[in-house]
C-alpha cells in the first residue's frame, strides 16, 4: 500500500519545494508592489501604505497611492505574468528554452502593427494597442501555418519565427525612416517597451483580459504537460494533440498579445521568467504558476528600479529587462548550450 | 483500475484490434492500399520485412497515429477513430519510436505521466495510480532509478523507464515500434522476455515491430511478413519462416534450421559462406 509521503511525491501532486517557490514568489511581490507604491517623489512608509489601500490615509496619499502609483504597478505585475505564462507555453511546445514569443516573432508583429498605427495612421493609445494585438494574432498565425506538416515542429517555429521576425524589423525601420520626427520618437518609445504613465483604462482592460485567459490556461494544463513528451507520445495517453495545441497557441498568443499592446514589446521576460522559476522549483513539466509569478515579479522589479535608478527617473522598463535579459540569454547560451 | 463488466452471454470477439482494408499514405506516398492486419488476442504478433515496407506505418496505423484514407481500423468492433482518445488510451498503449524527455524530469514522474487517461481535470493522485506506477517500475526493473534524472540514464535504462510509462498505462493491448532499437544485445533480449512475461502471466495482447528475424521469430506467437506495403505471409513462426519466404521478402538466400536454444526457426544467411565456396 503506497504511503501518503509517496502519493504526495506523485508526478499530479506538486512536491513541497515548488509550494515554497510559489509562496516566496507571491511574498516577494507584495512587497515590491508596496515599495513601489510607497516610494518616489512623495514617500510613504509601508504601513501608511497598507492603511490607505485599506480605505484609511488622507486623501492626498489616497490620490498618489490609488490613483497614480497602484494602476502601473498593476500593469508591471499583470504584464509580467502574462509573458511568463505565454513563454512557458511556448517554450514546451517547442521543446526549446529559446522559444518564446519574443524570439518567435509575435512580439515583431505587434511592434509593426502598432508602429503602423502611431506612424501611419495617427491613432491613439487604444488604437496603437489594438494594432499591436492584431499585428501579434496575424503574424503568429503565418508563423503557424507555414511551420504545418510533418517532422517535429518545435525546431521549425522557432526558425520561420526567427525568419519572419527578421522581415517585420526591416518593415518597421522602413516605416520609421520614412515619418515625420514626432511620430518616429513615439513609435521608438513604445518600441522600447515602457509603462510610463499607465493608469487604471490601462490596468482595468488587463485585468479582465487575465480573468479570461489564466482560467483557460488552467484547463489546458495537463495536456500540455503531455505534448511535453512529443505528439506521439501525448496521443498515444490520450491527448486530442492538434485541437489542444491550437487552443494552447490562441491563449498563449492572446496572453503576449494583451501584453504588448499594454505596455510595447517588452523584451525577455517571456524568455527568462519560465526559466528562473524551473531553476528554482527544480520540478519537471511547463510550470505555468511559477513562470507566471516569476514573471510578474521581474517585470515588477524591473521598472521599479527603471523608475528609481537614475535621479532623473523614468527610464523606459525595456530599456532594464532588456539589458538584464541579455546578459541571461549570454550567460545561458554559454552554459547550456548543448542542449538548445 | 477499473475492471470491464464482462457479461458471460457475449461471445469477446476473437481481434479486438483490426486494419479493415486500410489505404495508409503519408502526403501523397502511398505506402499500403487495402491492407487487412488482425491482431489475435492475447498473442504477441511481430511484423517484420525490409526497410521501408509499411511495418512501421501498418502499427502507426492500429495505434491511431495515421489515420488511413480509406477502410478503418476497429477497435473492439468500432472504428477507433470515433471513439474518444482518453478511452481508447485506457485500452491500446503504444511505445513510439521516437519520444522527448522532459527537461530535469525523475523517472518516477515520467512513468506517472502513463496515468494520464485514467485521471480527470480535477482528480488527485489517487491509491490506483501509485499502485500501477509501483508495478510498472518493478516490471522493468528501474524500481531502484526510481528518483535519478532521465537524461542521465544510460539508452537501454532510458528504453526500460518509457516502456514502463507505456505499462503503468494499463491497457490490454500493447504496441511497441522498434522497441530493441538502439539497445545493446543484452537490453534487446530483456525487453523481449518482458514482453513475452507480459503476454504470458498478465494476459496482454502485444503487437511488435521487429528487425531482427531471428529475434522475431523466437519471441513471436503471430508472425506478419510485409513487403511493399502488402503482407506476404502470415503465423506462427514455424509456419511461416521459410527459405522460400525469406527469399520472397528480404531477398535474402538463407538456410532455416531450428534455434538451438528454443527450437523455433533460425535464419542463417549464406552471404560471404556462398561466396567463398
Amino acid at each position: 500500500m503506497p504511503s501518503a509521503e509517496a502519493a504526495r511525491r506523485g508526478s499530479v501532486p506538486r512536491s513541497p519545494r515548488v509550494r515554497r517557490v510559489w509562496a516566496a514568489l507571491a511574498a516577494l511581490g507584495v512587497a515590491i508592489t508596496i515599495v513601489s507604491l510607497g516610494t518616489g517623489d512623495h514617500a510613504i512608509t509601508p504601513v501608511e501604505v497598507v492603511r490607505t489601500l485599506l480605505g484609511g490615509g488622507t486623501p492626498a496619499d489616497a490620490f498618489i497611492v490609488e490613483t497614480l502609483r497602484l494602476p502601473r504597478v498593476l500593469c508591471a505585475l499583470l504584464v509580467g505574468g502574462a509573458l511568463g505564462a505565454s513563454g512557458a507555453v511556448f517554450q514546451t511546445l517547442t521543446h526549446n528554452p529559446l522559444g518564446s514569443p519574443d524570439v518567435i516573432g509575435f512580439t515583431w508583429g505587434a511592434a509593426a502593427g502598432a508602429v503602423l498605427q502611431i506612424a501611419v495612421l495617427g491613432g491613439g493609445a487604444f488604437a496603437v494597442s489594438g494594432s499591436a494585438i492584431a499585428g501579434g494574432l496575424v503574424t503568429a498565425m503565418a508563423v503557424y501555418g507555414l511551420s504545418l506538416g510533418h517532422g517535429p515542429t518545435g525546431a521549425r517555429l522557432i526558425l520561420i519565427g526567427i525568419g519572419i521576425s527578421a522581415l517585420l524589423a526591416a518593415v518597421v525601420t522602413f516605416l520609421l525612416a520614412r515619418v515625420d520626427l514626432n511620430s518616429a520618437q513615439a513609435a521608438r518609445l513604445w518600441l522600447t517597451g515602457s509603462l510610463n504613465g499607465r493608469g487604471w483604462e490601462f490596468a482595468v482592460p488587463m485585468m479582465v483580459a487575465l480573468a479570461v485567459l489564466l482560467p483557460a490556461l488552467a484547463l489546458l494544463a495537463r495536456p500540455l504537460t503531455m505534448l511535453e513528451l512529443g505528439d506521439d507520445a501525448a496521443r498515444a495517453l490520450g491527448v486530442p494533440v492538434d485541437r489542444a495545441r491550437a487552443a494552447l497557441i490562441v491563449v498563449a498568443v492572446g496572453l503576449c498579445g494583451c501584453a504588448t499592446a499594454a505596455a510595447g514589446p517588452v523584451p525577455f521576460v517571456a524568455l527568462a521568467a519560465p526559466q528562473l522559476a524551473r531553476r528554482l522549483t527544480r520540478a519537471s513539466g511547463p510550470g505555468l504558476i511559477a513562470a507566471t509569478l516569476m514573471g510578474a515579479v521581474l517585470l515588477a522589479a524591473a521598472d521599479l528600479s527603471a523608475q528609481r535608478l537614475l535621479p532623473t527617473g523614468g527610464l523606459p522598463v525595456g530599456v532594464m529587462t532588456g539589458a538584464l535579459g541579455g546578459a541571461y540569454l549570454i550567460w545561458h547560451l554559454r552554459h547550456e548550450w548543448r542542449r538548445l | 483500475m477499473a475492471t470491464p463488466v464482462i457479461t458471460t452471454t457475449t461471445i469477446p470477439p476473437a481481434e479486438r484490434l483490426r486494419a479493415e482494408g486500410v489505404s495508409l499514405a503519408y502526403d501523397d506516398r502511398l505506402v499500403s492500399t487495402d491492407l487487412t492486419l488482425r491482431i489475435p488476442d492475447g498473442s504477441f504478433t511481430v511484423i517484420v520485412g525490409p526497410n521501408a515496407c509499411g511495418k512501421s506505418t501498418a502499427l502507426r496505423a492500429l495505434a491511431r497515429m495515421l489515420a488511413p484514407t480509406t477502410g478503418s481500423v476497429l477497435l473492439d468492433g468500432k472504428a477507433i477513430s470515433s471513439l474518444p482518445a482518453k478511452q481508447v488510451a485506457r485500452t491500446l498503449g503504444l511505445l513510439p519510436q521516437s519520444s522527448v524527455v522532459p527537461d530535469g524530469i525523475t523517472v518516477r514522474d515520467l512513468v506517472g505521466r502513463g496515468r494520464y487517461p485514467h485521471q480527470g481535470f480535477l482528480r488527485a493522485w489517487s491509491a490506483a495510480d501509485e499502485a500501477a506506477v509501483q508495478h510498472a517500475l518493478a516490471a522493468t526493473a528501474v524500481a531502484d532509478l526510481e528518483h535519478r534524472f532521465v537524461d542521465e540514464l544510460s539508452g537501454g535504462q532510458r528504453q526500460r523507464v518509457w516502456l514502463a510509462m507505456v505499462l503503468a498505462q494499463e491497457t490490454e493491448l500493447l504496441l511497441l515500434d522498434e522497441p530493441t532499437t538502439f539497445l545493446d544485445i543484452t537490453h534487446q533480449y530483456e525487453v523481449l522476455d518482458l514482453c513475452a512475461e507480459l503476454r504470458e502471466h498478465a494476459g496482454r495482447t502485444l503487437v511488435a515491430v521487429l528487425h531482427d528475424l531471428n529475434q522475431a521469430a523466437r519471441y513471436a506467437t503471430h508472425l506478419v511478413a510485409m513487403k511493399d506495403g502488402q503482407i506476404v505471409a502470415e503465423g506462427p513462426p514455424a509456419d511461416v519462416v521459410t527459405p522460400e519466404l525469406v527469399r520472397a521478402v528480404f531477398g535474402l538466400e538463407a538456410l532455416v534450421i531450428p534455434d538451438p536454444a528454443t527450437g523455433t526457426p533460425m535464419v542463417v544467411a549464406h552471404g560471404r559462406a556462398e561466396r567463398s565456396k
